[in-house]
Parts: structure tokens; C-alpha cells; sequence
């Protein structure tokens, strides 16, 4: 198992912003059930802002820590500023992921910017997209296998 | 602190009896003579060497010089494949075995497929049982070597091996099993069992890592791997791991008086606590692997709706210490092929949890188990995109 340093597992054990929204402003479902990682994405926005997030996420310590880093670090920023948010500013703010795990770590940028999309459609009476469950898997992304357990 | 640390991974590994350590403690120190020297301090440790290889073969029901020592299951998994493939090669190229072997077994025979061996894998049903009729078709006049594990170390299934020998006796076809999970378990009677090559394992039943042996039935030829100054028959070379092997008999010997014992009765009703009460307090859970022929300590689960590596790390932190197929255990972004060879979804062999027990195990850990899990499910599936009705 991967080795995760003590603010993932404090992000794991405690995660922010979780849970699904009522009638939210913008939904992004991105991931793959087939890679292990789904992530689910709401938002409620305000004049621009986003006044809250909230998120859904399968996947391992390192997707739900990464869900509810990213969650925090948008929340009460502009479209703007959230559109932004790279995986790796949410990894450095995490202290770091293992190198497998970047992988996991990329939904939270791709939800986020699914959900935005969603709300600008929205915005314009246009109908939300179906969850990007084609969404790249970045297996060219992973890390190299480690050992097996038995 | 957890409130209680239990150890759930004895498939993985188990830890060394203490009996079997005091035996092996002296090999590094005062009996370290080397067992092929003549003089007193190589005799003295030949005479232990032997023992345990009289241990280990009692343990099967097969006579000792079938017994031949080996630097752990991966390595008599590759010599007992390879080993027969070299010798074999001019009467036929075909081999045969399945989709849920150990890697050991089944990266051998993908390895030999690129080097003209031609490799026929079978699939296997929803338990994770081979079909006779299909093993039967698999085998051709070319077919020198099929290989299909005991039972599997990620779901317990123990296979038809009695059934399937007999059938490779009828076509002529050489029989390798690999027992790592199942030697020191269950009865295993080679007198009775055609079988002619069985992989064992130290490690899984008490003993030292990186021990293990190879069962070679009388008058069945091998080739070699390791070349050298011909220890154990020619077939391994190598100044013997003498704590080793002596620690290999040793838990050998303790596992018979096990297995006599009933106490592995007493494992089972265990492990069916464990089955039961789990898949009575976790909806949309379910059994992987067999029901009744599975290995007695072994419990494997599919959890819907979560990922495994979640769910591991929340019971590390709670003192539970368990395994699971999961991509994002392995890291290598595919669940276990095991359960996809089962016939499971991605998503289900992504939330799939093993829990094997060990013979410390206690009612109470099971109690601690059944009241931890429940909780730590029901808080990963609030977080989840997939619950039902949504
Ligand atoms: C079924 C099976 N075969 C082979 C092995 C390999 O054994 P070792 O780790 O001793 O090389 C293991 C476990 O490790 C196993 O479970
Ligand atoms: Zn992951």
C-alpha cells in the first residue's frame, strides 16, 4: 500500500465539503469506476464566487484527500481563480502524494472544471453534459507496479 | 492507539511459531557447520537438514527424497514449471494452467510463452472453480505439463485437484499444483493424490520467509535451475539456508499436529462467524470464492459501492490489518485479475477486502472485526457517488 504522509491521511480521515447538494449550480461527475476513481463534484454559485462545493468521490485515500483539499481550496474563490487550481497545487498543499498517485489526484482539478462547465451551460439554459465517465484514465500516468503482497 | 491490533493477513503471511524459532536459532550460531562438509560440525547439521526434510515430506504423506528444498513458493513454482518445460520440450510444447494462478505460476508460463512454449490458460467460473470437462479438452498429445493451484490465496477456492490428476495420469500429461496457500492447512495426502509436482511454502504455515520446497515425485525429471555444487539432488545448488530448512521442519511438524488436532475445525467455525456476520451487518456485500471449498482461514469479500485501499487504511488505523485487490492497493490501476477472471465488474473488484485468519486468532477479534467494519463502510459509502437509489 501506498505511504501517505500525515496531512493525506488527516484530509482522509476528516475530509471537508463532503456529501451531495440540493439543487446545486453546477455538477461534475468525472472519473472511471473501471480505474478505481470516480469523483462528483457540486456547486453553488454566487455573483461568480463559489459559495460552496461539495463532493461525492470512489476511490482511495489519496482521491478523497485530494477531494476535499481541492473542495477547500476553492471554496469562496471566483470561476476564475478555481479554473486555476492545478493537481499539483492541491498535491504541494497536501505535502505531496506518492508518485502512483498522482493519477488519482487529477480528478479533483477535472471535477472541478467539469462542474464549472456544467454551471456556465446551465447559466445559458443550455442541458447539463452526462458525467465524463469516458474521462481519461491515465494509465500512462501510473506508476510502476509494486511488489505484490503474496 | 487502536483498541486492539488483530492481524487479518496470514495469507500474506504468518508470523514464526516461537517453538520454530528456538529450533532455528541455534543454525546461526554454534551448529554452523556446512551440511555437505564430513567432519562433525557439517554432520551434526545434515543429520537437522534431514530431519526437516522428513518433517516436511510427513507433512504431505511423501517420502523425503521427494522433498527438495527451495529459496521460497515463487522459486519452486519456477522450477517445477521450468524445470519440466527443459526436460520436456522434445516430446511437447503445449502446456496448460489458469487465469488465477499466483503470479509466480502464471508469469512463469507467459514467460515460457515467448519462448516457444505454447500456453493454453483456462478461464474459471463465478466461485472460482475449473471446469473438469474444459480441463480435460485443454489437454493435447502435445501437452506435457498442466499446473493449477491448490487454492487461491485471493478468494480460498480449493480446486478439484484430486479429480484433475487423474485426469492428466489417463491423457499422460505431467500435474504441478501449487500449494503454498493450502500446505499446512488442510490434509494433504501425496500417497493418494496424483500429483506430481506440489509447491509448499514455510512462510504461510509458521515457518521462515524465503523457505520453500518443491515436491518431485519419485521417477519425475526435472532440469535444474540453479547449477552449481549439487545440493538437493542436483536440483538446487547452493549451500543450504540451514535455519531455514530446520525452521521449515519445524513448522511442518506443528502443522501436522494441527490438522490432527481438529484445531483447524476450530478456524473454520471462525472464519464462518466472520463470513456470516459480515455478510448480515454490510448490505450489498458479498462472498468471493467458494463457500465450502475454501481454505479454512480464509474469508474474501466484495464491499459495492467503495474502494478498497479506503477502506484498508480506516481499518489499519483501527488495529486491522487486512488485504484487498483493489488498482489503488497495487498501484497498478487494475483491480485483481483474479476476481475479473471470476467475472466480477471493475467497480465491485474495486471494494474487494480479504481477511485471513491466523491460529491466534480469537472469537474476540472476530467480535472486534464485526463492530470496527460496519461503521468505517457506512462512512466511505456517505462519500460515494454510487450509493443506492441515486
Ligand atoms: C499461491 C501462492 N503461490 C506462490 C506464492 C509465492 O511464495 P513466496 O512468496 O514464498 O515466493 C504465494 C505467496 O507469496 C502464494 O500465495
Ligand atoms: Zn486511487
Amino acid at each position: 500500500m501506498s505511504m501517505y504522509n500525515e496531512k493525506v491521511i488527516a484530509a482522509f480521515m476528516n475530509p471537508k465539503n463532503v456529501g451531495a447538494m440540493e439543487n446545486p449550480d453546477g455538477v461534475g461527475e468525472v472519473g472511471n469506476a473501471t480505474c478505481g476513481d470516480v469523483m462528483k463534484i457540486y456547486l453553488r454559485v454566487k455573483d461568480e464566487r463559489i459559495e460552496d462545493i461539495r463532493f461525492e468521490t470512489f476511490g482511495c485515500a489519496a482521491a478523497i484527500a485530494t477531494s476535499s483539499m481541492a473542495t477547500e481550496m476553492v471554496k469562496g474563490r471566483t470561476i476564475e481563480e478555481a479554473l486555476k487550481l492545478t493537481n499539483r497545487d492541491v498535491a504541494n498543499a497536501l505535502g505531496g502524494l506518492p508518485p502512483e498517485k498522482i493519477h488519482c489526484s487529477l480528478l479533483a482539478e477535472e471535477g472541478i472544471r467539469a462542474a464549472v462547465e456544467d454551471y456556465r451551460r446551465r447559466s445559458q439554459g443550455l442541458p447539463s453534459l452526462p458525467p465524463r465517465h469516458e474521462a481519461v484514465c491515465h494509465h500512462d500516468l501510473a506508476g510502476s507496479e509494486e511488489p505484490r503482497g503474496d | 492507539m487502536p483498541l486492539r491490533m488483530v492481524y487479518m493477513d496470514h495469507s500474506a503471511t504468518t508470523f514464526v511459531d516461537q517453538a520454530v524459532l528456538e529450533k532455528m536459532l541455534p543454525f546461526f550460531s554454534e551448529k554452523y557447520g556446512n551440511p555437505n562438509s564430513v567432519h562433525a560440525w557439517g554432520r551434526e547439521v545434515r543429520s537437522s537438514v534431514e530431519e526437516a526434510r522428513m518433517n516436511v515430506a510427513r507433512l504431505v504423506n511423501a517420502e523425503p527424497r521427494e522433498i527438495l528444498f527451495t529459496g521460497g513458493g515463487s522459486e519452486a513454482d519456477n522450477l517445477a514449471i521450468k524445470g519440466v518445460a527443459e526436460n520436456l520440450g522434445e516430446k511437447g510444447r503445449h502446456l496448460v494452467t489458469t487465469a488465477i494462478e499466483h503470479h509466480a505460476v502464471l508469469d512463469t508460463f507467459k514467460w515460457l510463452g515467448k519462448h516457444g512454449y505454447d500456453v493454453t490458460i483456462l478461464p474459471v467460473d463465478g466461485d472460482g472453480l475449473v471446469d473438469l470437462d474444459e480441463f480435460r479438452n485443454a489437454l493435447r498429445p502435445d501437452t506435457i505439463l498442466a499446473s493449477v493451484m491448490y487454492a487461491n490465496n485471493e478468494v480460498g477456492t480449493i480446486q478439484p485437484i484430486h479429480e484433475m490428476g487423474s485426469i492428466c495420469r489417463e491423457k499422460g500429461v505431467l500435474f504441478h499444483t501449487d500449494a503454498v496457500q493450502a500446505a499446512g492447512h488442510i490434509p494433504i495426502d501425496l500417497k493418494e493424490l496424483p500429483v506430481d509436482l506440489l509447491t509448499m511454502a514455510a512462510h504461510k504455515m509458521y515457518g521462515p520467509k524465503g523457505v520453500g520446497a518443491l515436491y518431485v515425485r519419485k521417477g519425475v525429471r526435472i532440469a535444474p535451475l540453479v547449477h552449481g555444487g549439487g545440493q538437493e539432488f542436483g536440483l538446487r545448488s547452493g549451500t543450504e539456508n540451514t535455519a531455514g530448512l530446520v525452521g521449515f521442519g519445524a513448522a511442518a511438524e506443528l502443522a501436522m499436529k494441527r490438522i490432527a488436532s481438529g484445531e483447524i475445525e476450530e478456524e473454520r467455525r471462525l472464519r464462518d462467524l466472520l463470513i456470516d456476520g459480515l455478510l448480515l451487518r454490510i448490505e450489498d456485500s458479498s462472498l468471493t470464492g467458494h463457500r465450502t471449498l475454501r481454505l479454512p482461514f480464509h474469508a474474501s469479500f466484495c464491499i459495492r459501492y467503495i474502494e478498497g485501499e479506503a477502506m484498508l487504511l480506516r481499518l489499519d488505523f483501527a488495529g486491522i490489518g487486512a488485504s484487498s485487490g483493489s488498482a489503488c492497493t497495487s498501484g497498478s490501476l487494475e483491480p485483481s485479475y483474479v476476481l475479473l477472471a471470476m467475472g466480477l465488474d471493475h467497480a465491485t473488484a474495486h471494494g474487494s477486502l480479504r481477511l485471513t485468519l491466523g491460529k491466534d486468532t480469537s472469537e474476540e477479534d472476530i467480535a472486534y472485526i464485526l463492530e470496527t467494519l460496519p461503521p468505517i463502510v457506512q462512512t466511505l459509502r456517505a462519500m460515494s457517488p454510487f450509493k443506492k437509489n441515486s
